[in-house]
């Protein structure tokens, strides 16, 4: 191997969007960013931090509480020329203003023929001490949605990666940040031209006898279950995480079921009608017979998020549920 | 009728077009729609269709001062906004009748026009659901340091929605070149505005320090000296103001709506204050006559280039989607 050495630093999840910002508002002057706090205090959480110093007032605009309007200044803005990136802080806030991302945002190119060159930025509040109107995985229900992206990375390097191909695509897309995530590190790429493409799953082990898909706080967990079952049961676990879950990338998700014949997805949102659900419709219409046991679904139960954090997480999916399920397709016939 | 809430600089707008000009974009609205309301009553406009006839002036008085590159946002009910910032007739009418040379492919019909290159950035089918567009669009003229405008027109309906009070904030904190059109035409779909509208519309900037007027919407020029002041301070770095006009809805909220919740006295009190005649009587009677000849000719050969161009079929429903890979 000569291949030539990309220079990488390890970054927090949050550096990594952050450094996207940076990279994407100096590459382009048409990029813009507002929303709730983001500008003087750099965000309830830090990700935005330094941008309004950098870029000034105009680009980076502090909005008051209008998560309508909100999203409309993006609407508007990249209708007449600009490529916003507009923050709504918590995930659960975008159902104020689902009339300009699904009714206006994700129609105007059906409409007009006409780009709409749209990042939202979100953040799931998983992982903290918010409760049950800040934690939310309503992932899925964007996904329902023609002409619309819906990304969710689990890592920095990732999270640098997708924003900056989102805030590039000419399509409204749907970045669905995680707070349990903020402070993971990864080694990141630091040249200025590090895309991933959207669209695109990224398998993160290799492996030959389950097939686990997991998203958000979900992979490093899938990760820790397929070290463990190694280890432990010696089962080879394939971990893939689709990073973007519209379009979802089936080739490689489908390949890798019909590789292993066993199937496992792993999610923190709720099971009845989410993304496990279509994974699982997938695969049931393209390799039913291929399949060598039922798949089974890690998700949360369906009750709604409490506020304490280890009530929180005692709801959440974690490592010994993937552990459980993995077995639990092995033992089928 | 119309009222200063602040004192604004004389227009400057308005010598922009010529009573003439007015005269004819207003009758060319009248005509397009009076024909594609006979197109609806011979079943060949597949999807709803909300009139505007009566309130001509307002879509032509809020557009006099108008360039290419300002931007409208209208409404359910805004095929004279689309025909006041320069919609092709032709292109429209083969939308509301479903062909392929439509502004949308014939998919959208009258609710769902947007036409980017002519600023107009789309009628809607949700109410109010402009507004916050209407709010970016302003938004991003001020970050790219352009001169230009948005005008944002609007129901009297939709002041009962959210979205209008957060974009006057947010107008007023940035002075956004924004300027708040609401066509009061009386009706909120199938209720007197009574029941929907507490207070006074035109007020409703008053303590975000917006300035608001009310004009007689039924009077091309008096709309056109309005907004055209509004323009004019908005590209000047002045920031939005609120412009109500009143005007009426001579037909029921959607064509087959027989209005029946209203008085004949009512309705023709208001046909007799038509918008088009008092722009009319400002030229002479040969001219009026000249230009009425002019706009025929125009509208049939609107309705033919629609009536031949081709149906749009399944094939076009997945188009336009996603940018091309």
């Amino acid at each position: 191997m000569t291949a030539v050495e990309t220079p990488t630093r390890s970054l927090k999840f949050w550096q990594g969007i952050n450094q996207a910002l940076v990279e994407e508002m100096e590459r382009d002057e048409r990029v813009v960013l507002v929303g709730e706090d983001v500008g003087r205090p750099g965000g309830p959480y830090g990700v935005t931090r330094g941008l309004r110093d950098r870029f000034g007032d105009l680009r980076v605009r502090d909005t008051p509480i209008s998560e309508a309007v909100l999203v409309g200044l993006g609407v508007g803005g990249a209708a007449v020329g600009l490529r916003p990136v507009v923050e709504i802080m918590f995930f659960d806030f975008a159902m104020i203003a689902m009339d300009q991302i699904v009714n206006q945002a994700a129609k105007y190119r059906y409409f007009s023929g006409a780009s709409m060159p749209l990042t939202i930025r979100t953040m799931c509040g998983a992982g903290g001490p918010n409760g049950a109107q800040h934690s939310q995985n309503f992932e899925a229900w964007y996904c329902t949605v023609p002409g619309l992206k819906v990304v969710m990375p689990s890592n920095a390097a990732d999270a640098k990666g997708l924003l900056k191909s989102a805030i590039r695509d000419d399509d409204p897309v749907l970045f669905i940040e995680t707070l349990g995530l903020l402070p993971a590190r990864r080694e990141v790429p630091q040249e200025d031209d590090f895309l991933l493409p959207l669209g695109v799953a990224d398998t993160r082990r290799a492996g030959s006898d389950v097939t686990v898909v997991a998203i958000g706080r979900l992979v490093d967990r899938a990760l820790a279950a397929a070290e463990r079952l190694e280890q432990e049961d010696g089962i080879s676990v394939e971990v893939i995480d689709p990073r973007t879950l519209a379009p979802l990338d089936a080739e490689t998700i489908l390949a890798s079921v019909r590789r292993t014949g066993r199937l496992v997805v792993a999610q923190e949102a709720t099971s009845p009608f989410s993304f496990a659900s279509e994974v699982f419709a997938l695969a049931v219409e393209s390799c039913l017979s291929e399949l060598k046991a039922p798949p089974v679904r890690v998700a949360s139960p369906f009750v709604n998020v409490p506020t304490p954090v280890p009530l929180a997480e005692a709801r959440a999916p974690g490592v010994d549920d993937v552990v459980a399920a993995v077995r639990t397709t092995m033992r089928e016939a | 009728m119309a009222e200063l809430k602040t004192p604004v600089a004389p227009a400057t707008g308005s010598a922009r077009t010529t009573s003439r000009g007015r005269y004819r974009l207003m009758r060319l609205s009248r005509r397009f729609e009076e024909t594609a309301h006979e197109q609806f009553g011979d079943g060949q406009v597949p999807g709803p269709l909300h009139l505007s006839i009566g309130q001509e002036a307002v879509a032509v008085g809020g557009c006099a001062a108008l360039r290419k590159t300002d931007a409208v946002l209208s409404t359910h009910r805004g095929h004279h906004h689309c025909l006041a910032k320069g919609a092709a007739p032709d292109r429209l009418m083969a939308e509301l009748l479903g062909r392929t040379t439509g502004y949308s492919r014939g998919r959208g019909g009258s609710m769902h026009v947007a036409i980017p290159a002519l600023g107009l950035l789309g009628t809607n089918g949700i109410v109010g659901g402009g507004i916050p567009i209407a709010t970016g669009a302003a938004y991003g003229m001020q970050a790219q340091g352009r001169d230009d405008v948005t005008v944002c027109f609007f129901g009297e309906g939709a002041t009962g929605a959210g979205v209008f009070g957060e974009a006057l904030n947010v107008a007023a904190l940035w002075r956004l070149p924004l300027i708040f059109v609401c066509e009061n035409n009386q009706y909120v779909e199938l209720t007197p505005q009574e029941i929907h509208v507490a207070g006074e519309i035109w007020r409703r900037g008053e303590s975000y320090g917006i300035p608001g007027v009310r004009v007689d919407g039924n009077d091309v020029n008096a709309v056109a000296d309005a907004v055209g002041d509004a323009v004019a301070r908005a590209r000047g770095g002045g920031g939005p103001t609120l412009v109500e006009a009143v005007t009426y809805r001579w037909f029921g909220h959607y064509a087959g709506d027989r209005a029946a919740y209203r008085d004949d006295d009512e309705v023709n009190a208001w046909r007799a204050n038509d918008p088009l005649v008092r722009a009319g009587a400002a030229l002479d009677p040969a001219e009026r006559a000249a230009l009425d000849a002019e706009v025929e000719k125009e509208i049939s050969a609107a309705l033919a280039f629609a009536q031949q161009s081709a149906v749009t079929g399944p094939e076009a429903i997945a188009l336009d989607h996603y940018a091309a890979a």
